[in-house]
């Protein structure tokens, strides 16, 4: 059996905490300023190819034969595997494109060529995502702090979305750190860490209510201590789960959601921490106190009825 | 007892598994690799004949079938392999000619008795099964335009026959139609008899020098309209080609204001189904102009075989390719492609009325595209990508009229048989109401399709396989019952999509990892709970109880914030991203149904009657 050591000093850390979550924040609002994100193809619009080769191919071979082509700006990568080529293309779309290249590439080889997807995205459309994309972010970030409010109280709505924030940016940060591609499935991943993070966030909120409830020592740093002990073990075991099955959908889903299960790892990481740190130190700065939770709404009332 | 459900319940439970287990069954049977035959007008129709001609064609070909029959009115030939079924394709589209459409597909083998009961399995996105995708824009702007022009002829007609003296009625470019009257006195009496007659105008007089003004425009509920009525006979028009494509399954649907989105499943050569999907030609039959025409009402057209040369031909347009009721390729005497048409009766009248006092006069076929063209503009400072719409019209034939045409005639002088038979199939899927452009087009390979599956599938395999043994080393027997709830909240799951007949794209097999990952949060928070209880010296069942019930209100804040999410982005997402966020609130809501009922249920049966004096936890 696991015994995790009871009653660590979180909160002692907290001065600590605050600065390495300064310090990440401004690193990635800098990274985002001056790298920005490198926005996949449904973001920027364009035209990608994608065609594998029998055998592992060199990709200057792949580069000289385009550009021989007149195909000065396209941009040759691998994609998972060595014999993967994935090519992408800023210019106006032609329904051709596709099968030009795969004719052109396959010209130069012996081996057989074939075409796996081809995609076009136009630049408004591109634009239009970016847009719905960010307002979509903001959205669920409002209509948490409103049910939180709701549920809770002020105080611990705006440090949960505080500590959302803080995770989202992080991650966004991580990916224009290293200019992983940022598509849609990363999107869709960063709004999963929002709920993902919430998660962990509202199990601990959820138990430092009860504690300034219950128990009899006032300090309310002392609350949150022992409520973060209290649930440390769900939290890690919570953590542990999500993070085995994103380290194995990173190794074994693929090269197309690879973004997805990075951002989500990173994510998992980050929110887990948030929620440990972030969350309940902005709590102790905005000066919670029993006070805050008492009177109880009345929606408690038949919680209160199951206590023992 | 204290933690014992009453049978009911008991019995409940099992009752919901079992359908459960019932609706998800079908996604164990794979699909079979198949062609499907339709007819590619009502006429031809798919039967027995036709299914033993295709039958025997394979046979003498030496390609293994699994079964041949006629399924929903179409023939449906099943494969034991993709090899197999491309090859049969092939040899099927030859033999059966252009009267029937022979598409691959892919054909669910759920078995009688589970289709009875109305179960089946998940659909698959493109991601997985390879094939086009398109997202097309209606330029509503073009389609206002062109309702606009007609505006202006009904104006003309209606101060025409109220005896008000105009000087011109033009359609500017802002998408204002201005009147221009002599004085001020016809133009209010124009102004108050067109309020009578078009509910729907905005008047604004104006005064510019000489000329006397009448701004006419549509109010906004008007425009709102005119698109709607666009983008419906759009989505008709587009309903009709892909079915001429004969695609197994295809989805055509508006997205937002004036976006139409296309997917044709298993459809691998993009640019032909672009060509007769995308088409936005229409045709124009005009007369050739009189030596003596004035300039004003000619209009000189290239020829689409030959753009040196070029005839002049009269403004006005007798019908459009609108009044075609149907066209078929075929060859003429000569075996030269030429396209017979059939006219509606409003068409057929105004073709032969022209054409009877210009006999020995020619006509031309004007070929109408609406194209775009991508230009870098600077704005502001920026250079931005603007698109510039325009209309190419080109001339297809001019031949002498032999006779007075009436409803049928023919078109002749075609480059080739591929292309009679595409201009055929163009004017029977009639012509678009208002012009589109292709904003996103993504076609993905079968390969691809099958390699995501593949991995997807790999990966949910291992992180379960994973988090089974996790849970059971950290929380043994309790971890054990964890786990069977945890394989239920998946069969749940897979039910539940399946019910909804909703899509499962790569992304959504991402997502059914994750809630398998995030599933065992609502257990954990339970055991974890039943664990303090008993630290801090309640009774065994007594603990239990208090950890399932204290547990609870957690559980529901926490899954609820996550929902929230995952609707959001239902909402704001599209295609693969649309199809995680569905399986993500599924999951959230199977695995909450899971860890309180099921995981409840089974650790009552296991303990609950039992008088404990530890527990292994």
């Amino acid at each position: 059996m696991i015994h995790i050591q009871r009653q660590i000093n979180f909160m002692g850390l907290r001065k600590g905490a605050a600065a390495l979550s300064i310090i990440l924040l401004l690193a990635s609002i800098l990274s985002l300023a001056i790298n920005g994100l490198k926005f996949g193809l449904d973001f920027t619009g364009g035209s990608l190819v994608e065609v594998t080769y029998e055998r592992p191919i060199e990709l200057e071979a792949v580069r000289a034969t385009l550009r021989g082509a007149g195909y000065q700006d396209a941009v040759v990568q691998t994609f998972g595997a060595a014999n993967d080529i994935l090519i992408r293309l800023g210019e106006a779309h032609d329904p051709q494109l596709g099968q030009t290249i795969l004719q052109l590439l396959q010209s130069a080889e012996e081996q057989t060529v074939t075409l796996r997807r081809n995609e076009f995205v136009g630049s408004q459309v591109g634009e239009e995502l970016r847009e719905q994309g960010g307002l979509g972010l903001l959205v669920a970030l409002m209509m948490v702090m409103v049910y939180l409010a709701f549920r809770f109280q002020f105080k611990f709505s705006v440090g949960a979305v505080l500590a959302l924030a803080h995770d989202v940016i992080l991650v966004l940060g991580f990916f224009s750190f290293l200019q992983i591609d940022f598509d849609l499935t990363v999107l869709a991943a960063a709004l999963a860490v929002i709920g993902y993070s919430l998660n962990d966030t509202i199990v601990v909120y959820d138990r430092i209510r009860e504690n300034f409830r219950i128990m009899r020592v006032s300090e309310p740093i002392e609350v949150l201590n022992q409520s973060l002990n209290e649930t440390l073990s769900r939290t890690i075991v919570t953590s542990l789960t999500t993070l085995l099955v994103l380290v194995v959908l990173a190794f074994f889903g693929g090269e197309m959601i690879y973004g997805f299960a990075i951002a989500l790892l990173v994510g998992v990481v980050v929110g887990t921490y948030s929620s440990i740190y972030v969350a309940g130190n902005i709590l102790l700065m905005l000066n919670v106190s029993r006070e805050d939770l008492i009177p109880p709404p009345p929606k408690e009332e038949d919680e209160a009825e199951q206590l023992p | 007892m204290l933690n014992r459900y009453p049978l009911w319940k008991n019995l409940l439970i099992v009752l919901v598994l079992a359908v459960a287990a019932i609706y998800a069954a079908p996604n164990l049977y794979p699909d079979d690799y198949a062609v499907q035959i339709s007819g590619s007008r009502a006429v031809h129709e798919v039967n027995d004949r036709v299914m033993g001609q295709a039958l025997s064609v394979l046979e003498n070909e030496g390609i293994a079938i699994k079964s041949g029959g006629i399924e929903g009115g179409a023939g449906l030939i099943r494969f034991s392999d993709s090899d197999a079924q491309l090859r049969g394709r092939e040899v099927l589209a030859r033999s059966l000619g252009e009267n029937y459409v022979v598409a691959m597909n892919l054909a669910p083998t759920t078995p009688d008795w589970l289709m009875a009961l109305g179960a089946g399995p998940m659909k698959l996105g493109l991601d997985l099964r390879g094939g086009v995708h398109f997202l097309m824009e209606v330029d509503t702007v073009q389609a206002v335009a062109q309702r606009l022009e007609v505006y202006a002829s009904d104006i003309r007609t209606t101060l025409r026959e109220q005896r008000l003296r105009y000087r011109s009625v033009e359609l500017m470019e802002d998408g204002r139609l201005a009147a221009r009257f002599a004085d001020a006195e016809t133009r209010d009496q124009a102004q108050s008899r067109l309020r009578r007659d078009f509910s729907e105008f905005a008047f604004e007089a104006a005064q510019q020098e000489e000329a006397y003004l009448l701004f006419i425009s549509l109010n906004e509920q008007t425009v709102r309209e005119i698109e709607d009525y666009a983008i419906a006979q759009n989505l008709t028009t587009l309903r009709n080609r892909v079915n001429e494509l004969g695609v197994a399954e295809p989805l055509v649907q508006r997205q937002g204001r004036n976006r139409i989105v296309v997917q044709l499943p298993g459809v691998q050569d993009a640019a032909a189904a672009k060509r007769v999907i995308g088409q936005t030609a229409n045709l124009e039959f005009r007369l050739e102009a009189l030596a003596d025409a004035s300039r004003a009402s000619t209009e000189v057209f290239e020829f689409r075989s030959d753009p040196d040369r070029k005839a002049t031909l009269e403004r006005e347009i007798i019908i459009t390719g609108s009044s075609v009721a149907n066209a078929n390729a075929a060859f003429d005497e000569n075996g030269m492609p030429q396209v017979s048409i059939t006219l509606d009766a409003r068409g057929g009248q105004m073709m032969s009325r022209v054409t009877r006092t210009s006999i020995q006069r020619r006509m031309a076929v004007v070929f109408v595209e609406h194209k775009t063209r991508n230009v870098m503009e600077r704005v502001d400072g920026e250079m931005v990508e603007r698109r510039i719409p325009y209309t190419e019209k080109r001339i297809i034939s001019l031949a002498t009229i032999q006779s007075v045409l009436g409803n049928q005639f023919r078109i002749t002088g075609l480059d080739s048989p591929r292309e009679s038979s595409e201009l055929a199939l163009l004017l029977r899927a009639g012509a678009l109401a208002a012009p589109i452009y292709f904003v996103e087009e993504r076609t993905i390979g079968p390969s691809l399709g099958a390699a995501n599956i593949e991995m997807g599938m790999k990966s949910v395999q291992i992180g379960f396989a994973l988090v089974l043994i996790f849970m059971l080393l950290f929380y043994r027997v309790f971890g054990l019952l964890a786990n069977i709830a945890l394989t239920l909240n998946l069969i749940l799951l897979v039910s539940v999509m399946s019910l909804l007949s909703a899509t499962l794209t790569l992304p959504g097999i991402a997502g059914i990892v994750l809630t398998v990952g995030m599933a065992v949060d609502a257990n954990v928070l339970i055991f974890e709970r039943i664990k303090e209880e008993l630290r801090s010296g309640s009774p065994v069942q007594t603990a239990i109880h208090a950890g399932f019930s204290r547990a609870f209100s957690t559980i529901l804040d926490a899954n609820v914030t996550t929902l929230i999410a995952a609707v959001i982005l239902f909402a704001m997402g599209t295609g693969p991203v649309k199809g995680f966020a569905v399986t993500l609130s599924v999951g959230i809501v199977t695995s909450m149904f899971a860890a309180l009922v099921i995981t409840r249920a089974l650790v009552n049966l296991v303990y609950g009657s039992r008088k404990l004096e530890k527990l292994w936890l």
